[in-house]
């Protein structure tokens, strides 16, 4: 990792439950109370939660870190306090670079001021100067797609405009450290996809960006490493592809099973028709994999090869299924076997496990949801959930002259 | 904690100019709110003043006019300036939730924009004084500064009471009756010598101290009692680090409690 632009140390955060005192009002009787009861003290603890428990990650300068998880996770707070709108109730926390925190788009906007007005305001609300706002004026209006209401007042605004011109504001501020709280899903489909698009520009740039969403796609498209939040802990941090895989599995998907008893192990797994792992292929490409298989002690074993995406099943098989029987192996034993697959599949990026099954016990022995990742390239020719190769022809019924197809730009 | 504010000054200047333009849009009377407050002041000053000349059977004079004109316009900038600000957090509380910036520029902005409605007022009641025929001597060059005192107390008190009322929101209430009632304790439609040897005690109220040191310079061409001028500067000053301090130690919960 290169120089850390954000790091967290154990960072702890409580938060109280229920209402608390917000008059003074209701401050005296809470105090008299409190000077009174025995058990005053303790009834507040149980009031208290923890918001964060004991949360550590680095950020390195240029890195985009994806936080994904169920609602209430801790996810905001993070963002909250790495902004320092909120401190710690313990652990530390470094920052180093300008930041700027998307937490919700267009806060702060003003209903009767105008769009114009409220750009300035925003804009030095996320701190850029007046001449650097003068400057960006036009690519802001530009970018919003709304120079026809700019003018108007924002509380005029669909929330489809106010999320819009709220995000072209926070896209030109050009900080060193970006935050970005699930605003994406606000605008319509061809504004997400623009807004993906600036991100990526963004960090091309050189701009450390810390991505929050449910969005999968677009955590995945973004960002190099993942964690996943689960009620205030980091319960998974790693490549976005794993952390969302298991993300989505533990909504209850597949929870393999495994042996108590390691019989058989693998080796290694080789792949041939891939040139270096992450690189896309096109659709159709045909994948080889061998797994060496060791056995330990006596088995009849039926190794299978899958493909999940986000932790759903994509395609799945076992040599058993394959081949109607297991494959019986003697301690000491050592077998290749080779796998070959036609990857008819969409766009998009998927993984490929493997795993030994034990036919007698139905345990595994091993299991991996990704010993590879498979990404499949943009290929533009065709999209959706199957690839059904789809063959065309043009004939023509009456004379004329062959008209050179015209191609659109997608 | 002040170069946090200094980095922020466009932020400050945006916010200002919000709550100015704001203040003047889809509005009846527009500009004319910048004195409507003050006049109102004014009027309520002219007929206390003509009971006062009713019962004691002395005619009004003209100073004492100008006095009420001149010590309505800085007091009504500090009344209106604490409401304001008193309202600042909570009134900004999506921008205090979810965005991080100095704090302190909310009630910095609600004060400021205060200003500016005083200062137009300021004009207005030059000019109407100077059609009458008033007229000041040099002692006026310490009317900036008494202004400038009056700003900062101003401010002090606005972060204060914004500070309190994030964390209970009775305190704008409590600072509602307070306003109201205030102008019977400050020296604003009689001045403080009214009450002989009791004056003293009118004038430990910080706005007492400057508005009659204010008449003083401005009415009655004398220079500001040294004593009161250094008790009202001590207030003022001392105040605001107070009350900024404060108002900074407990930044980090506004947040949270908001």
């Amino acid at each position: 990792m290169t120089e850390t632009a954000l790091e967290f140390q154990h960072v702890f955060k409580k938060f109280r439950k229920g209402e608390g005192h917000d008059s003074l009002r209701d401050l005296i009787p809470g105090l008299l109370k409190k000077t009174f009861q025995v058990h005053g003290k303790d009834a507040l603890k149980t009031k208290e939660f923890w918001a964060l428990k004991d949360v550590s990650f680095q950020v390195g300068k240029g890195e985009a870190l994806g936080i994904v998880g169920p609602n209430g996770s801790g996810k905001s707070t993070t963002l909250k306090i790495l902004s320092g709108i909120l401190r710690p109730t313990a652990g530390t926390m470094k920052v180093k670079g300008r930041i700027s925190a998307l937490i919700e788009v267009g806060a702060g906007f003003h209903p009767d001021l105008t769009g114009r007005e409220n750009i300035f305001l925003n804009g030095a609300i996320l701190g850029m100067s007046r001449s650097e706002i003068r400057q960006k004026m036009d690519a802001i209006v530009e970018f919003s797609g709304i120079p026809g209401f700019i003018d108007t007042p924002v509380k005029r605004y669909s929330s489809g405009m106010y999320a819009r011109l709220g995000f072209a504001i926070a896209a030109h501020v050009e900080p060193e450290i970006l935050l970005v709280d699930e605003v994406l899903s606000v605008g319509d489909y061809m504004f997400q996809g623009r807004c993906i698009q600036k991100m990526n520009e963004v960090l091309k740039n050189g701009t450390t960006v810390i991505f929050v969403s449910h969005n999968m796609e677009s955590v995945l498209s973004l960002c190099g490493r993942a964690i996943l939040l689960v009620s205030g802990e980091i319960a998974r941090e790693g490549a976005p592809t794993e952390v969302i895989a298991e993300y989505c599995n533990a909504g209850g998907a597949f929870v393999p099973k495994m042996t108590d008893r390691k019989k058989a192990i693998i080796k290694g797994v080789t792949f041939e028709g891939v040139e270096g792992i992450g690189k896309a292929l096109p659709p159709g490409s045909r994948l080889k994999c061998n797994v060496t298989i060791g056995c330990i002690e006596d088995c009849r074993l039926s190794p299978g090869l899958f493909l999940t995406q986000y932790g759903s099943f994509v395609f799945d098989t076992t040599y058993g299924r394959m081949n109607g029987n297991p494959i019986a192996l003697t301690a000491g034993d050592e077998v290749v076997l080779s796998w070959s697959i036609e990857l008819n599949l969409p766009n998009g990026s998927y993984d490929l496990g493997v795993h030994l099954e034990d036919v007698d016990t139905g345990t595994y022995h091993e299991h991996t949801f990704r010993t590879m990742n498979v990404l499949i390239a943009n290929d533009y020719r065709y999209e959706g959930k199957f690839v059904l190769n789809p063959e065309v022809a043009l004939s023509r019924t009456s004379p004329g002259k062959e008209v050179p197809l015209e191609r659109h730009a997608l | 904690m002040f170069r946090e504010v200094v980095q922020y000054r466009n932020l400050l200047w945006m916010l200002t100019l919000r709550d100015i333009k704001i203040r003047y849009k889809q509005t009846v009377m527009g500009f004319l709110w910048a004195i409507f407050m003050p006049m109102l002041i004014v009027f309520a000053g002219l007929l206390v003043k003509k009971g006062f000349s009713i019962v004691s059977g002395k005619p009004m004079d003209m100073a004492e006019l100008s006095s009420v004109c001149i010590k309505s316009l800085p007091y009504s900038f500090f009344i209106a300036s604490v409401r304001f600000a008193t309202n600042s957090l909570i009134g900004n509380a999506s921008l205090v939730t979810k965005i991080y910036f100095p704090r302190e520029v909310f009630p910095i902005a609600a004060v400021l924009a205060n200003l500016f409605d005083f200062l137009l007022g300021s004009v207005f009641l030059v000019v109407v004084l100077a059609l009458i025929g008033f007229t000041v001597d040099y002692h006026v060059v310490w009317v900036p500064y008494l202004m400038l005192m009056m700003i900062l107390f101003t401010t002090a008190l606005g972060m204060l009471m914004s500070c309190a009322n994030l964390f209970y929101r009775d305190v704008k209430y409590i600072v509602e009756v307070i306003v109201t009632f205030a102008i019977f304790f400050t020296p604003v439609f009689y001045d403080a010598s009214l009450f002989g040897k009791w004056s003293t005690l009118l004038l430990l109220n910080p706005v007492g101290a400057i508005l009659e040191s204010i008449n003083n310079v401005v009415i009655l061409h004398r220079p500001p009692d040294p004593f009161w001028l250094m008790y009202l500067t001590i207030w003022s000053v001392g105040g605001l680090l107070v009350s900024w301090s404060i108002f900074h130690k407990l930044e980090f919960l506004f947040a949270e409690n908001v």
